[in-house]
């Protein structure tokens, strides 16, 4: 058994060891780019279509909890028409952190499958723990995702409310806090906060 | 027919009464509602802006307009999130809200209004601290944390908007009675 399937795999080194004898140099070149070409656009595409609104609501766990209540929110609807979708706030905009997140969301496939969250009670149970690993992703990463959308060097105080200008001043001109520091829940409803320190 | 006299005096006597009911009723009646007394007092829409109708009732649903016409709903008011602490018309009134409070969550996991108003978190937002009443409870007695007949704020404390009021108010406080009185010559002694 165990040399048969060597022999095999050393035909097939040969086979790829040796040159081409029907195909010219050029065409492998150019065959071999744009079947690259295909590949990766087909790559993206796959990552795009798995980086939309539409495919996480997909799921029942996460369309009849946390998508209805950020039906509710200034980020679905508002007076500017500008709409935050679940991968703005939930998936880095930069490459690298893209396929980081990615590798981590294999996770949630698990968890579809064991059915983690496949109830409403369940997900009031687990509710907690899932929000703390994103209050740490967003901590660890100084809100990179509301900041793709909110710059502070942007913020025109004066036209803030005074109760935000005067702590935005304060805390975040400072760099001292980070918007998930103060801004918990703001896309969705917040488990128990016993013992959590907000603000 | 013995007693055909009989019947048609009976029917003398219901026409009778029939005539003079009808002019009685006549007189009585109101003049028929003109057409040009009713556009007077219909609703039109140019001023819509909430103002309570002429007629001095109060009509908030439909502001007057008849049931048979589709009224332009009045714009929407806007809450007051000017930052800046109203007067307490007497001193035991919850103050109002002089911020806005859109989508603060206040349920069992979390009460938004701690976050700021909390004794322990005044100097990081610089807000009032809620005042010792807020720690008592119906006898009196001080608990250690906020008590649970004041965790829902807003049964007792409103954002105002710039909707213009539906009645008028003619409260005065007590300081405006205790001055009117010392304008006016005292009337008893003591
Ligand atoms: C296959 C169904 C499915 C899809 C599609 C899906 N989710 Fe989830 N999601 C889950 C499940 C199940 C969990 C719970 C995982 C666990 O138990 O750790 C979860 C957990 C999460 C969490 C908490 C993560 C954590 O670290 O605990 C976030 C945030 C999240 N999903 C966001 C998204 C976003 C954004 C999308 C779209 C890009 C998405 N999900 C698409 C099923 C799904
Ligand atoms: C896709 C861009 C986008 C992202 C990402 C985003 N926001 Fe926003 N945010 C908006 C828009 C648009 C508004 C509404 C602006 C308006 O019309 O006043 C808004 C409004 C807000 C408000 C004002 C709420 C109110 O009631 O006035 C807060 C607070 C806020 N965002 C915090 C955050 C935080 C925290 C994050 C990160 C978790 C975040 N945002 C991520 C676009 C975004
Ligand atoms: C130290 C706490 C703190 C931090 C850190 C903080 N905010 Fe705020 N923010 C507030 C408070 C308090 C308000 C006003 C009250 C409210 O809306 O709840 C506010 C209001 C806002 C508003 C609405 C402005 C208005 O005029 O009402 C936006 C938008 C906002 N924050 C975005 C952000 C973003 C984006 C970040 C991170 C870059 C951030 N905040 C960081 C405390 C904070
Ligand atoms: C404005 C940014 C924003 C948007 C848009 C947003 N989320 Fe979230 N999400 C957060 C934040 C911040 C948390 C951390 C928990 C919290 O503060 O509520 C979170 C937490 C979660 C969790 C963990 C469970 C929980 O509720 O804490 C899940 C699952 C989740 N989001 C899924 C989604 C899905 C699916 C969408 C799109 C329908 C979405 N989110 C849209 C900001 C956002
Ligand atoms: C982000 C912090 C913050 C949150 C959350 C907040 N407040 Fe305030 N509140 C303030 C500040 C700061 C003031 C002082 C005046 C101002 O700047 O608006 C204030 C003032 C008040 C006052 C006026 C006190 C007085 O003496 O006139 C009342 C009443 C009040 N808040 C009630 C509430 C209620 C009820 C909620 C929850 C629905 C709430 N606040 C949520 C920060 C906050
Ligand atoms: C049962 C009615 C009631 C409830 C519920 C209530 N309050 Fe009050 N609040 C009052 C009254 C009355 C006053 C004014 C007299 C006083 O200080 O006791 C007041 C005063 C205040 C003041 C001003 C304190 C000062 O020293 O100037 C603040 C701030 C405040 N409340 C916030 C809150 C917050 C936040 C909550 C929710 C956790 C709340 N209140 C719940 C009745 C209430």
């Amino acid at each position: 058994m165990g040399a048969r399937i060597r022999s095999w795999l050393v035909a097939v080194w040969r086979t790829m060891r040796r040159p081409s004898v029907h195909y010219s140099l050029g065409f492998l070149v150019l065959g071999g780019f744009i079947a690259g070409v295909i590949f990766w656009g087909a790559f993206n595409t796959a990552l795009e279509a798995t980086n939309s609104e539409a495919f996480c609501t997909g799921c029942h766990e996460m369309r009849d909890n946390v998508f209805q209540e950020l039906k509710a929110t200034i980020h679905y609807t508002n007076r500017s028409g500008v709409r935050a979708t679940c991968p703005d706030c939930h998936v880095p905009h930069r490459w690298t952190d893209k396929i980081a997140r990615k590798m981590q969301a294999s996770k949630e496939v698990w968890g579809k499958l064991f059915g983690t969250i496949d109830t409403r009670e369940k997900f009031l149970d687990h509710r907690l723990e899932l929000a703390e690993h994103e209050w740490a992703r967003l901590k660890a990463n100084d809100s990179l995702e509301c900041r793709n959308c909110h710059n502070y060097a942007s913020m025109d105080l004066t036209r803030q409310s005074a109760r935000a200008a005067e702590i935005h001043k304060r805390w975040l001109g400072s760099g001292e806090k980070t918007c998930i520091d103060c801004h918990k829940g703001i896309a969705h409803h917040l488990p128990d906060m016993t013992g959590i320190p907000q603000g | 027919m013995r007693d055909k006299p009989l019947v048609a005096l009976a029917i003398v006597v219901v026409l009778a009464a029939i005539a003079v009911g009808y002019a009685v009723g006549r007189r009585k009646a109101p003049p028929p509602p003109s057409p040009a007394a009713e556009t007077t007092t219909a609703y039109s829409p140019a001023d819509n802006a909430g103002a309570p109708p002429a007629s001095g009732q109060i009509d908030a649903i439909r502001r007057g307009i008849p049931v048979d016409q589709e009224g332009e709903p009045p714009l929407m008011a806007r809450v007051e999130n000017t930052d800046v602490k109203r007067n307490r018309a007497y001193p035991m009134q919850p103050p109002t809200i002089p911020h806005s409070i859109d989508n603060y969550q206040i349920d069992r996991n979390s009460n938004r209004c701690l976050l700021c108003h909390a004794r322990a978190n005044a100097d990081k937002f610089q807000a009032p601290p809620v005042s010792v009443t807020h720690y008592m409870d119906r006898d009196d007695q001080f608990l250690a944390t906020i008590s649970p007949r004041r965790y829902f704020c807003n049964q007792c404390h409103v954002v105002q908007t710039d909707a213009k009021p539906l009645v008028a108010n003619n409260f005065k406080d007590i300081d405006t009675i205790l001055s009117g009185q010392i304008d006016q010559p005292q009337q008893k002694a003591n």
